[in-house]
């Protein structure tokens, strides 16, 4: 004991830090902040460190080569020891990491922590969040196979409509003309050296200004931010009803960072590592590309966006949204910090969260997707079938070998790009039906190049027949009259 | 000891240090910046695309359209299957041809071919293509990129080497003619 105190002093006496240390780890908290609902900061640095440590271990085994990569990706999975669960750990501490951040985002804007003295540490953690949502897109292109070579593609596309600068903007993603080798090669750079030295910076930049500034007080209701008072008040604060962080804060962000761990090995062991895919050979055209989880809202968002709106969504969006969260607290530096008291806060939360939400769910079955092979193997259900003339069964065979059945269900079978077609008689007359197929229209392309008039005429004869029973065909009353006073074919029905 | 002058001339010696640094910084930035900037400066001249062959006429019956690879142009030893780009050749009669590129026009993602239905469509975000690459339904704002092609000693000639992408105003993508 007494050699390791006499180390310790001789140490010191070179290094000079113990009383910084010291100073740091008891910097004085408000009692009621050391709270569960403080420990996501925390967390998300122990995700991170763990990112550190796991990600060095993977680039022992991973190649950075366009040729290379997919393969030693495969010795990772079976042939090194453990290498799977090494790389289930990297990739689902990816994705508690995303999450982590954003519910300690989520808490710190209800908490009203990003307010005065804060501006500056919640503007670092904008640049925070941004750098691990690089980190998390760069992460996915060096599993390189199917999705990360055609998510560089989707990547390029949006890159390509930055006005006049796009094109070359593509190459210097790129590294080239194409997605190769020196694509790659520059998205492990970024991925492992550029991106990691930002969030180390950002990182240190973030956390002493939490320990200058000390911990946002616990918010109570009708206790006024107010830049003459605030600093004194907090002072006050934390001396007459504060406590050191360290032993007596700490405690419950050591707690949480085990749990937090404990849940990434325990994802990591069950569901095991994220792919890779297929190898990225661009001449398979096979395939469907998806994002990673928290890139999915971002798909759903691309394929509803009408084309007009597509490239100033792009390139405008984001820099709005980055803007806005960066101004916020410039804008909003005083006042209450208690959610109690700010109902737009907190159904700014609750629209975000459900619309992210929606878009992920949506994203997850991809509705406007026409489904590639419904044609060739899910049947029409057998009851639309049943005592149906020849003709109308000949339009069966049509709307399958049309391939009308990869965006159109039938008994809930079948692509949901184009609306259900199980009742479809009822909603449109023989005219408009015949005329929908032939010109399309209202997002379907126009089959009449493609369809033969006997074709035409067998298969809106059975889109005819789909109607609930007892329910009868939409039917257009001024035709019959129509016809007949133009034909004088039946006169003798017409009294 | 020290005078005011002596001071004096240490700060300027400071400054005159601060401005050789930031002389040499300068020199050194034009190289930097012209090795991050290359793989732009290279569209210029000569660019990356050049003609390559896709094979024998025979392979692409007429009135049908086919599935067509080649190696891509500009290539690294290291590149592996990447550098193997797919295109999509269709024989309109027997003497004009259509080569489409394989990405969509939204978002680069494979567009495959439907020979029953007579339309590309999009795995991604569900986009349309007619048969002659025009625009059918989809978030796509226009049709199908197009290559530029000649025919050579029975052989199908694509002029192609970069990939291409909406915001693109290369003369490798040639605007689609109306529905044929």
């Amino acid at each position: 004991m007494r050699l390791i105190e006499s180390i310790g002093e001789w140490l010191d006496a070179r290094l000079q830090i113990d009383a910084t240390i010291r100073d740091t780890m008891q910097h004085r908290v408000p009692r009621k902040s050391a709270s569960w609902f403080y420990v996501f900061g925390s967390a998300a640095f122990a995700v991170f460190l763990l990112q550190i440590v796991t990600g060095i271990m993977l680039a022992l085994v991973y190649v950075p080569s366009a040729g290379e990569a997919w393969n030693s990706l495969q010795t990772l999975n079976h042939n090194v020891a453990l290498g799977w669960f090494i790389r289930g750990l990297h990739g689902w501490g990816s994705d508690f990491m995303v999450a982590i951040v954003l519910i300690h985002m989520v808490q710190v804007f209800l908490f009203g922590a990003y307010k005065y003295p804060r501006e500056l540490t919640w503007v670092v953690g904008v640049f925070l969040l941004i750098v691990t949502l690089g980190m998390a897109f760069t992460g996915q292109v060096l599993r390189f196979d199917q999705d990360a070579y055609w998510g560089l593609g989707i990547g390029a596309s949006i890159a390509s409509r930055v006005p006049v600068m796009g094109p070359s903007i593509v190459n210097l993603m790129l590294g080239g003309p194409i997605i190769a080798g020196a694509t790659l090669s520059r998205f492990f750079a970024l991925h492992v050296f550029v991106v990691p030295g930002l969030l180390i910076a950002f990182v240190a930049v973030h956390l002493l200004m939490v320990i200058k500034l000390g911990i946002n007080e616990w918010p109570m209701p009708g206790r006024i931010v107010r830049k003459a008072t605030y600093l004194k008040e907090y002072h006050e604060l934390t001396q007459k009803d504060g406590m050191p962080f360290f032993p007596d804060a700490i405690w419950k962000d050591l707690f949480f960072s085990a749990l937090i761990f404990l849940s990434i090995a325990a994802c990591a062991l069950y569901f095991g590592p994220f792919g890779p895919s297929g190898p990225p050979d661009p001449t398979i055209i096979q395939t469907a590309p998806r994002p990673d989880f928290f890139f999915l809202w971002l798909y759903a968002v691309l394929s509803f966006l009408p084309p007009s709106m597509e490239t100033p969504a792009l390139l405008i969006g984001p820099v709005v949204i980055i803007l806005a969260l960066l101004l916020l607290p410039f804008v909003f530096g005083e006042g209450e910090k208690s959610w109690r008291r700010r109902p737009l806060a907190v159904l700014t939360i609750l629209l975000v969260a459900v619309s992210l939400g929606t878009f992920t769910r949506l994203a997850v079955y991809t509705p406007w997707s026409p489904v590639m092979d419904a044609w060739s193997s899910i049947p029409i259900p057998a009851e639309f079938l049943h005592n149906r003339s020849a003709l109308e069964r000949q339009g069966a065979l049509i709307f399958q070998d049309k391939q009308c059945h990869n965006c159109h269900s039938l008994g809930d079978q079948g692509g949901k790009r184009g609306p259900a077609l199980d009742a479809v008689a009822v909603r449109l007359t023989q005219d408009q039906l015949i005329r929908q197929v032939i010109q399309g229209g209202g997002n379907m392309p126009a089959y009449g190049k493609n369809l033969t008039p006997p074709e035409t005429t067998a298969l809106v004869a059975f889109l005819e027949t789909l109607h609930p029973a007892g329910q009868s065909p939409a039917r257009d009353a001024s035709r019959a009259i129509a016809l007949g006073s133009e034909a004088g074919a039946q006169p003798s029905t017409n009294p | 000891m020290t005078t005011p002058s002596e001071v004096s001339r240490r700060a300027f010696f400071t400054k005159l240090g601060i401005f050789c640094n930031g002389i040499v910084g300068l020199i050194l930035a034009v190289p930097i910046v012209r090795y991050l900037l290359s793989p732009a400066a290279r569209e210029r001249n000569p660019g990356y695309e050049s003609w390559i062959p896709l094979g024998g006429l025979e392979q692409f019956p007429s009135g049908e359209t086919r599935l067509a690879t080649y190696r891509n142009p500009v290539v690294s030893a290291w590149d592996g299957d990447t550098a193997d780009i797919a295109c999509w050749v269709r024989n309109v009669d027997g003497k004009t041809y259509q080569v489409f590129a394989i990405n969509c026009a939204h978002l680069g993602c494979p567009v495959r071919w439907f020979p029953q239905s007579g339309l590309f469509l999009c795995p991604c975000h569900g986009g349309a293509y007619y048969q002659d690459g025009s625009r059918a339904s989809g978030p796509p704002e226009r049709g199908l990129f197009e290559y530029d092609y000649r025919i050579e000693s029975g052989k199908l000639l694509i002029k192609a080497g970069q990939m291409p992408t909406p915001g693109q105003a290369s003369n490798l993508v040639r605007e689609i003619r109306t529905c044929v």
